[in-house]
């Protein structure tokens, strides 16, 4: 391979991976918290990117289609948790995560119903479908934004975490629920925040994917939180920043693996799964090493 | 004495029953039992691993799916394989492989056994509630292995023309002993270790029990009865591709045993007939329908949508399910002779 | 002075930053009932889990029966003659009382998986054994006409007998008890100081026991054994503890401590 393609493909890794690290954050967050893995989230993603999808329909500028689609997945994720998750705080964990399956097997279906199961195409504004060619580098611009977008969107995410004091009862709830209740802090009220700041990120990350796969259906989340999720465990469960990193690692291996090997393309939604296995065979903690029984973001 | 007496009349009854049903009925009727068949043996080797061993796991799917190909292709003859692949040749092995119909589902079974005790490594021995994951994506990669080696697989395509052996005799035999066996094993040391396992694992471990061995052994088995399933599936139908062994099949599953009280096999068998004939039923919602003189237009996939709904509200709400995790001869038993508490 | 069955020796538990348990040494002579005690936090049940094989000290051993065990999987502990009581009782909710004890001869019943589908006459020989002294036991609980009820459904006072009863089913040689006498009032906690005392007689039982109640303590144990932050600060007869200046000061917390 020679220089420039593997340039490109680096970018187009970055890009592959910014998506997979931000729906990874909301995997690893609300299991930081809750020690639930939430089947439905990568059922929001594809919520953001359908209401986003309805918005340009309906005739909005793409920034207002965009915060629509965000402000809608936030609301979804938040009410997936007022009304099937929190009722189920105390109840045995296979409850929990019966019902984790069951809230994604009904969005999958309800968006199935609305907008039937034919791919929808995904119109992105101009300024975002224009391709740049630089020597042999072909280069969409949204390839180029993304990772760009993404690394300060995880900055925010950063600082929220570890400079305000949402951010440090956050921490303070992966560590131990019954004390943080006992400082007075509203446990709920921070677990709706998380559910809020990852079901956010994962409609943005939703949104991505729509521009870099201009087609969306409802069961585009699926396989995309299937590989998120593997990649929150290969950075480490419970961490934010193993996310990213994990969520990077994904992505750039998915894309250099096919271009190197491109009669293994057929598998790469694969790779996830072996990654998982194993990390899960040799080092479970994952990348940031977090021990599961005390989580730290 | 007495219950071994009731128990083998109970069987011999059943078994009367199989063959004189699928000596009466028609063949209509006779491909609903047929499904009911495979299905309850599924919803119960499912609840094996979710209900009694307490351990979340979204195999089926993938197990079944593995069962039916090994099937199928022990199943079709030779020669029918190098007509019926299209893409590339069959593999040799799997050209020349061919074997009776038991052996075949059972080697279905087996498969999907072995598989079963390789996941059993990275889920099992740690912490955490991976298995859930780790099946869901099991069952894609399945689907993405079978699209992808059409060599072993015919792809896409998928294989036809699978010879139709099972009947309801074979059927409902097998489902019937697979009901026997799980009674077995929930009655038994290892029955009671899955229980403690899903009921407190730390407590499990103080009393002794190999916790990892113990949630394996339940994995294997409900992989191994899976993989019969699937091959008999696979005859029954005589034709499979890859897009049929989806997570819809896993989820109709869920429904069925959360229905039927997670941990009663009885309450398996009583959800498995009761959830399978109201998929027939329910098929309306995916219709137009009229509500109020309103026209709701015809939505395929409304059926989905409110299994959905009621799998949730019956977590939020009935979470025992039809039965709890007894049986039903300990509920009638428990009705008879109320005991007060201490 | 009777061989000890049990030794701790050097025991050193680190978690993080936080030093729970600091060089502890002490040994529990065969056939005794040896207590635990100190105020809450001073690592008694850090000390069990030690034993049990549920955390791996950071420095130490553990001497059972001669043997170094330090750092054995608890399941194989079991099997080595150690069974223990959790201090917020953990029975299986979903089982009977008769199911939860007989949990408890899951490795004295060594049927394979096939014999119990094809039920062998190995599978009802060690089946129908099992329910024979498992009735056994409760009786000598006093609890045997519960035996079909759900576990949970007990009295606090004959749900704690029913986990001792499930731990005595595991046949150990040592048995660790953690706050047996935990929310009893005096006359459950008579009932189960006799009932203690009966069990270790019949069985042939050595006891370590965490407890918190002194009466019980002075009661039940020949020798204590006091920690206060991870450290041994007395360790004598429990008459002489409650005299002694240091656990005084420990148990009242004293200020100068901190």
């Amino acid at each position: 391979m020679d220089f420039t393609t593997f340039l490109q493909q680096l970018i187009n890794g970055a890009s592959l991976g910014s998506m997979y690290a931000l729906i990874a954050i909301g995997y690893t967050m609300v299991y930081g918290v809750l020690r639930l893995i939430n089947f439905a989230h990568g059922d929001i993603m594809m919520v953001g990117a359908f209401l986003t999808y309805m918005g340009t329909s309906a005739g909005l500028p793409f920034g207002a289609a965009v915060l629509l689609g965000i402000l809608g997945s936030v609301i979804v994720g938040i009410l997936t948790d007022k009304i099937a998750y929190k009722p189920l705080r105390d109840a045995p964990k296979i409850s929990l995560l019966i019902t984790a399956i069951g809230i994604s097997f009904f969005l999958e279906n309800l968006f199935n119903v609305l907008f039937g199961g034919v791919p929808r195409a995904f119109s992105a504004p101009d300024y975002l479908t224009k391709v740049w060619h630089i020597d042999k580098i072909y280069l969409p611009v949204t390839v180029l934004i993304i990772p760009i977008v993404t690394v300060v969107i995880l900055t925010g995410v950063l600082w929220i975490l570890y400079r305000t004091k949402y951010g440090m009862a956050i921490r303070a709830l992966a560590f131990d629920i019954p004390t943080v209740k006992l400082m007075g802090i509203d446990a709920d009220r921070i677990i709706t925040i998380v559910f809020a700041l990852g079901s956010a990120l994962a409609a943005v990350g939703g949104v991505f994917y729509a521009v870099s796969y201009p087609s969306i259906d409802p069961l585009m989340g699926v396989i995309v939180g299937l590989k998120a999720f593997a990649a929150a465990v290969l950075g480490g469960i419970g961490s934010v920043t193993g996310a990213v990193l994990g969520g990077f690692i994904l992505g750039f291996t998915e894309i250099m693996v096919v271009a190197l090997f491109p009669e293994l393309g057929g598998y790469k939604d694969a790779f996830a799964f072996f990654f998982l296995i194993l990390v899960l065979l040799f080092r479970p903690t994952g990348i940031m090493g977090e021990d599961l029984e005390r989580s730290r973001f | 004495m007495k219950n071994a007496i009731i128990k083998m009349l109970l069987i011999l009854l059943s078994i009367l029953l199989i063959a004189w049903a699928h000596r009466t009925f028609d063949s209509y009727t006779l491909s609903i039992l047929n499904n009911i068949g495979i299905f309850a043996i599924l919803a119960l080797s499912y609840n094996l691993i979710n209900g009694v061993a307490g351990q979340f796991s979204l195999e089926p799917n993938g197990f079944v799916a593995i069962g039916a190909y090994f099937t199928a292709l022990f199943l079709i003859p030779p020669d029918d394989k190098l007509d019926m692949f299209a893409l590339v040749d069959p593999a040799p092995i799997v050209q020349h492989m061919h074997m009776a119909f038991l052996p075949a589902i059972l080697s279905g079974g087996i498969a999907a056994t072995l598989i079963a005790l390789l996941l059993s490594f990275p889920v099992f021995r740690v912490r955490g509630d991976y298995l859930a994951i780790v099946t869901l994506g099991f069952g894609f990669i399945i689907r993405i292995f079978a699209l992808n080696s059409p060599a072993y697989t015919n792809g896409a395509m998928g294989l036809n023309d699978i010879p139709e052996v099972a009947n309801f005799l074979w059927i409902g035999t097998i489902a019937l002993v697979t009901f026997i066996v799980m009674l077995h094993i929930v009655y038994s040391r290892y029955g009671r270790a899955m229980k403690a396992v899903r009921d407190d694992e730390d407590a499990a471990t103080a009393m002794g029990i190999n916790t990892f061995k113990i949630k394996t052994v339940a994995f294997m088995t409900s992989a191994f009865f899976e993989g019969i399933g699937g091959g008999l599936l696979a005859s029954f139908l005589t034709t499979i591709t890859p897009d049929q062994f989806s997570f819809l099949l896993t989820f109709q599953l869920l429904i069925i045993i959360v229905l039927g009280g997670l941990g009663s096999m009885s309450g398996a068998l009583l959800a498995t007939i009761l959830v399978m004939g109201s998929m027939e039923w329910l098929r309306f919602l995916d219709d137009d329908m009229v509500i109020f003189g309103m026209h709701t237009g015809a939505h395929p996939g409304m059926r989905m949508v409110v299994f959905a709904i009621l799998l949730i509200v019956m977590m939020l709400f009935a979470r025992k399910g039809l039965f709890g995790d007894r049986e039903i001869h300990e509920i009638i038993r428990d009705k008879f002779l109320k005991k007060g508490n201490a | 002075m009777s061989q000890s069955l049990l030794e701790i020796r050097n025991v050193t538990m680190q978690f993080g930053g936080v030093t729970a348990i600091d060089n502890l040494s002490f040994k529990v002579p065969q056939g005794t009932i040896y207590g635990l005690i100190g105020p809450n936090g001073a690592g008694k049940t850090t000390i069990f889990n030690i034993v049990t094989g549920n955390y791996q000290p950071t420095e130490g051993t553990v001497i059972f029966d001669g043997k170094d065990i330090t750092g054995t999987r608890p399941d194989r502990v079991v099997k080595l003659g150690i069974a223990r009581t959790f201090q917020n009782i953990r029975l299986f909710k979903s089982m009977s009382v008769l199911e939860n004890i007989l949990i408890g001869f899951h490795d004295q019943i060594p049927y394979t998986y096939f014999e119990a589908i094809f039920r062998l006459p190995r599978y009802h020989r060690y089946e129908r054994r099992i329910r024979t002294e498992a009735m056994g036991i409760l009786e000598e609980f006093g609890i045997a006409e519960y035996a079909d009820n759900e576990a949970t459904a007990l009295s606090y006072g004959n749900q704690r007998k029913v986990e001792i009863a499930r731990a005595l089913a595991t046949k150990p040689k040592l048995l660790l008890l953690d706050e047996p006498a935990a929310g009893m009032n005096p006359i459950e906690t008579e009932d189960l100081s006799n009932i203690i005392h009966k069990i270790k007689k019949d069985y042939d039982l050595t006891i370590l026991l965490i407890e918190h109640d002194m009466k019980f303590v002075n009661a039940m144990c020949e020798t204590v054994t006091v920690l206060d932050y991870g450290e041994k600060i007395f360790e004598g007869p429990p008459a002489e503890a409650i005299v002694d200046e240091k656990v005084v000061a420990a148990y009242l917390g004293d200020f100068t401590h901190a």
